[in-house]
């Protein structure tokens, strides 16, 4: 579809009224401040989306417009002002970027010190302008030439939509409807780019993908949304995110995730978020309302989500299963680290609908400072599950005593056949442990990154290898300051 | 000069004074015991050396090879090369034995301006060690402590004592709680640490253990306060007689 010159004359026309301005250059690279129908028509046609995608984008907008916000989490934020944010911009031109890593604050370049990453990295991550003969690029280029050798698509959504208009459509809003709640339906309506991935049938992906390698990463973290379709009998692992903080402008978040896993299908997912969590006293940082939802379509299907959750100021989220077909199997892995100000409302729904389905839920929370945290998780066991099982173990450490846990997992189970097990626990570092570490010589935040990072193990189990070191530093990192 | 010099150290634990003025001197390459009776102090002047906190010094002074360790933190202390072997090991679930000693190790070299060990370099320097000890590092992959046995938590602690090599090695109560044939194995390792460079204080109930590793020193600690010291035989007196003849002293 070609860009609708009328849509975009009427903002044009429509920004007169805007207090800030409307900024513009002749490619129109933004649209101005606030949240209507016209900036919804604004984006589909940026992105010359057909019109069955606009549609669907304005239904949401209406939608939304209806909906209440989600009250029942266990945080606290003064009410968001939609209207004083940009829907619509187009990736930054590298000039508006630091010129090098001199210019960037050094803070950030200690926390990419303390976590090894490599300067070439550092400059990207911080969004250092680099040469177009950037390392990261030929390496993306080669592994997706290496990818489509198999068949396997790897690409921005808004890419896909051009190319496969057909799987876009059939799964887009298939697992999270637009209406599910307040933020999806943001997102659904304006959502500006994400990550789409399709594995063929039998095909098993030969690496981990991730959004660190799409190439062209555009300016798209605020409301992103993440497609992943394996077919039947293929496998594929995701990463998403990055142990280093990213330089973001953005206040609120309001990502969409939807993994379909088709019969003896298998997806893993993981994360590693850590966003601006604002400063110790609580100003500032990122609102993260993240929307993530798997289903299990197929037989002896398989979604395994495992997190670890260390900034923003606010974390909303529960990636959760839909278990439909037999034998599925739905897993969930989580570490939330919340220090000084942060609060987090955060777990999973294990919905199962198949026979013979079974979910696995552990999740571990630190809480730190004066942060407070909730640990929230459904498993329902819907009449026809027969021989379902679940087991959950919901973990919690204190740190200092103006912090707080949280534990609130909800069980319905309406099959007599079902086996449902909660196991839930609420430790402190104690005292003896500290002091045991700091006789054999280690410093006070040595230690307490060595008994979290002892006390997450089970899920940083669950990383891929080169992953799993990071989170690991990443874990003492975000602890700093928290004892002594 | 001796390794380790404590004079008139005075120290109270929740405002009760425990130490009431203790003069002890170790020289590098000597083993001393400690003896008394519940509560006598033993265990508060192993805390009070390594630097707990709640344990709170009211006079005196410690000095190793000359410098003032109550000013330190425990950490500080540890890197200089205090090592306190504890009488009850403490569980740190999900932390392999390896992660935590080589941080460990690291931190002490780190201090001293040494390069730090790899993964690699360590794993062959703790096989090293064990190897010496007579000890299988087996329990090194296991988180720290967690479901050992006592007998097992012992050997850990001697075994961490070998790969940190102390200046410095207060063991406190080391033999509570072993059998026999892991006393002697603890015993054993004991033994081996001994050396010229490094001055050693044993806090124990009982004999037992002084019938394996033989002090250079035996002190008797009673009411916080060292009341008689003397050559090794002076624990066959005491395993004789009790601690009853410092009741009647006191009183």
């Amino acid at each position: 579809m070609v860009v609708n010159t009328q849509t975009i004359e009427q903002v044009q026309s429509a920004t007169e009224s805007y207090k800030y301005g409307f900024v513009t250059d002749i490619e129109m690279d933004h649209a101005p401040k606030g949240l209507s129908e016209d900036i919804v028509r604004f984006i589909s046609a940026k992105k010359e989306e057909p019109e069955w995608l606009l549609e669907w984008r304005l239904k949401a907008y209406h939608r939304w417009l209806t909906m209440p916000e989600p009250a029942w989490a266990k945080v606290s934020h003064s009410p968001i002002d939609y209207q004083d944010s940009y829907y619509y911009a187009a990736p930054k031109s590298p000039d508006d970027g630091p010129k090098s890593l001199d210019e960037v604050d050094p803070k950030l370049l200690e926390t990419y010190e303390k976590l090894g990453i490599p300067l070439k990295e550092q400059e990207m991550l911080a969004g250092v302008a680099v040469d177009a003969v950037f390392d990261s690029v030929s390496v993306a280029t080669t592994y997706k030439a290496k990818l489509e050798e198999q068949g396997i698509i790897f690409c921005s959504i808004s890419e896909a939509v051009q190319r496969c208009p057909k799987l876009v459509q059939q799964y887009m809003g298939s697992v999270v409807p637009y209406a599910d709640n307040k933020h999806s339906c943001l997102n659904s309506a304006v959502y500006t780019d994400g990550s789409f991935v399709y594995i063929p049938k039998g095909v098993r992906c030969p690496m981990e993908l991730s959004t660190y390698f799409r190439i062209n990463a555009e300016n798209t973290g605020q409301f992103e949304r993440t497609l992943i379709i394996a077919d039947e009998g293929s496998y594929v692992s995701y990463l998403e995110g990055c142990t280093a903080p990213m330089r973001d402008e953005n206040q609120l978040h309001a990502a969409v995730v939807e993994l379909v896993a088709l019969d003896d299908a298998e997806i893993k997912y993981s994360t590693v978020q850590n966003w601006y969590p604002g400063d110790e006293e609580g100003r500032g940082g990122i609102y993260n309302f993240v929307t993530k939802r798997g289903a299990c379509r197929g037989r002896n299907s398989k979604i395994s989500w495992t997190q670890i959750e260390t900034g923003s100021a606010i974390t909303w989220k529960y990636p959760s299963c839909i278990l439909e077909g037999d034998n599925s199997v739905g897993e969930f892995y989580s570490v939330a680290i919340t220090n000084n100000r942060q609060q987090a409302d955060t777990g999973t729904k294990m919905i199962h609908i198949g026979r013979n389905t079974s979910s696995t839920i552990i999740s571990k929370g630190i809480s730190a400072g004066r942060a407070d945290q909730t640990y929230r998780g459904l498993v329902k066991i819907m009449p026809k599950a027969s021989g379902a099982r679940n087991y959950t173990q919901c973990d919690s450490l204190l740190i200092g005593d103006e912090c707080g846990a949280h534990t609130v997992p909800y069980i319905e189970s309406r099959n007599t056949s079902a086996k449902v097990e909660h196991e839930a626990t609420t430790a402190k570092i104690s005292e003896d442990q500290l002091f045991y570490c700091l006789q054999r010589g280690m410093s006070e935040e040595e230690a307490v990154a060595l008994i979290v990072n002892g006390f997450c193990r089970e899920v940083m189990q669950q990383l891929p290898m080169e992953f799993a070191v990071e989170a690991q530093k990443l874990v003492g990192i975000s602890l700093e300051g928290s004892v002594g | 000069m001796a390794l380790l010099e404590i004079r008139g150290l005075r120290a109270e634990v929740d405002g009760q004074e425990i130490l009431k003025g203790i003069d002890l001197e170790i020289d590098s390459g000597q083993v001393h015991a400690i003896m008394g009776p519940n509560g006598s102090g033993k265990s508060t002047l192993s805390y009070v050396l390594s630097g707990r906190d709640g344990y709170e010094v009211t006079g005196g002074e410690v000095l190793l090879d000359g410098k003032d360790l109550l000013v330190m933190d425990p950490e500080e202390r540890a890197c200089e090369g205090v090592f306190l072997g504890f009488q009850y090991p403490v569980e740190i679930p999900g932390v392999p034995g390896t992660t935590f000693l080589k941080t460990a190790v690291n931190a002490v070299r780190r201090y001293r301006g040494e390069s730090e060990f790899d993964a690699m370099q360590f794993v062959k320097f703790v096989r090293g060690k064990a190897k010496e000890f007579n000890m299988s590092d087996d329990m090194l992959k296991r988180s720290v402590n967690s479901g050992f046995s006592g007998g097992e938590k012992k050997r850990n602690e001697v075994l961490q004592m070998a790969v940190l090599e102390p200046r410095l090695a207060v063991l406190d109560e080391t033999d509570s709680g072993l059998d026999i044939d892991a006393l002697k194995l603890v015993a054993d390792g004991v033994n081996t640490m001994r050396s010229p460079d490094r001055a050693m204080l044993m806090i124990t109930h009982y004999q037992r253990l002084l019938d394996y590793v033989v002090p250079d020193v035996i002190h008797v600690l009673f009411g916080g306060q060292i009341v008689k010291s003397g050559p090794k035989e002076l624990a066959l007196e005491l395993e004789k007689e009790g601690y009853y003849q410092f009741f009647e002293t006191a009183a």
